[in-house]
């Protein structure tokens, strides 16, 4: 790990946050607020790969947990993990690591059905399957209601994913810093 | 270091050293999942809330913080009172307002330089495993120095593509806003290099101090966003 995977650590770090300030978009119908910030897991780990992003991601959690206000809207503090919603921030790190693990291997075949796919599967998938039963637990429900109360913010969490393989592939083509692993 | 959810009161609280703070979250975060009576837990929240008149803390920067779960929490209520019994529910939104409470009340009597000395030592025992407390603080040391200059940017990009047309995509604010962070990651990693930042160097706080609050350090970086304009 030299200076240069440090610095990309740290400021993406600070783009996770930068993510918080995009204004929440209201989905019509089920009025379920989606906000930016949990594209943080699938813009890290694609950009930056396996390692540097689920460092990153680790780096982001441990400045929200040290009172930094950085969640979108302004939540910060060890609390926020302690709440029945803390496993869905805690599968960040895992999350990125998948994620940048799949681009490295699928580098060169990268488009944007590859990186929908990945994102669909590391950033909703793996934080669902962290999150979910994390709910259920530490909220002591059963585990269909936490289920079912989650599914409400799948449709927003597509979007996200397709909004970020567009970020993908677009950062690819004009600053690619993965290195592909063979 | 005033920056972050700390709130700058002086009191016993705000005194305690922040691992002693810390330690007293886990004992609090153990305790509460171990009573089982929703009488003890009420006895432990008014105690919280009791800690918060004694920090001299407002509660209602306590609720700012505790807001966004409640919607959550009042959903575990009725789940727990349908299909349990009204003192179950009871018991599990108790156990998560004295949690919440707790923890926030922490993170406002703390100042974000205490926490950061706190991670510092105690990584120190996991060195042997690879864990390395020099470049994980010089880490959370940019990403602090640089969390507003990332805001500023993102606001710079969000104003331009407004002027476009285009304020809406988040697509459009994102490609931006990310290539000029990781130039400007470059820009840095070079300006740390140039100035002999050594991670694997055992006493290096003061040099990492001086590159943090050195703005000349950084002056490569401006010059560059001034380019691609």
């Amino acid at each position: 790990m030299n200076t240069k995977d440090i610095v990309y650590i740290a400021l993406f770090a600070a783009v996770y946050a930068a993510l918080g300030l995009f204004p929440p978009i209201l989905i019509p119908i089920i009025g379920v607020p989606i906000t930016a910030q949990s594209m943080g897991p699938m813009i890290a780990g694609s950009i930056l790969g396996a390692r540097r992003g689920a460092l990153a991601s680790l780096l982001f959690l441990v400045l929200v947990a040290i009172g930094l206000p950085l969640l979108s809207g302004g939540r910060g503090g060890f609390g926020v993990f302690l709440g029945p919603s803390g496993g869905f921030l805690v599968a960040y790190p895992f999350a990125a690591l998948a994620i940048g693990a799949a681009f490295e291997r699928l580098w060169h075949r990268i488009n944007f059905g590859w990186a929908f796919a990945i994102n669909a599967i590391g950033g909703i998938g793996i934080v669902y399957l962290i999150g979910i039963p994390w709910l259920s637990f530490v909220g002591n429900l059963p585990f269909t209601t936490a289920l079912l109360g989650s599914a409400a913010f799948i449709p927003g969490d597509l979007i996200k994913a397709i909004i970020a393989a567009f970020v993908a592939v677009t950062v690819k083509k004009s600053y690619p810093i993965i290195e592909p692993a063979r | 270091m005033t920056l972050g959810l700390y709130v700058d009161t002086d009191s016993p609280i705000h005194r305690l050293h922040a691992g002693v703070k810390l330690s007293s979250l886990v004992v609090v975060g153990t305790a509460v999942f171990l009573l089982n009576e929703w009488l003890y837990l009420a006895a432990v929240l008014l105690a919280t809330v009791a800690l918060y008149f004694v920090a001299r803390i407002p509660l209602k920067v306590a609720y700012a913080q505790l807001r966004p779960v409640l919607y959550l929490l009042a959903i575990i209520f009725i789940v727990q009172s349908l299909f349990d019994h009204w003192t179950m529910g009871v018991t599990v939104a108790l156990r998560f307002l004295c949690l919440i409470l707790f923890a926030s009340l922490i993170t406002l009597t703390t100042r974000v330089s205490e926490m950061v000395d706190v991670i510092e030592s105690a990584m120190q025992p996991f060195t042997p495993f690879g864990v390395n407390p020099a470049k994980t603080s010089l880490a959370i040391s940019l990403a602090i120095r640089f969390l507003p200059v990332i805001a500023q940017k993102f606001h710079d990009v969000r104003e331009a593509q407004n002027a476009r047309g285009l304020g809406g995509s988040i697509v459009a604010t994102a490609v931006p806003l990310i290539v000029r962070t990781l130039r400007m990651a470059n820009d840095i990693a070079e300006a740390l290099d140039a100035r002999s930042y050594d991670a694997d160097a055992k006493h290096n706080k003061d040099a990492r101090a001086e590159i943090i609050s050195d703005s000349r350090a950084f002056t490569p970086t401006e010059q560059s966003s001034k380019r691609e304009c």
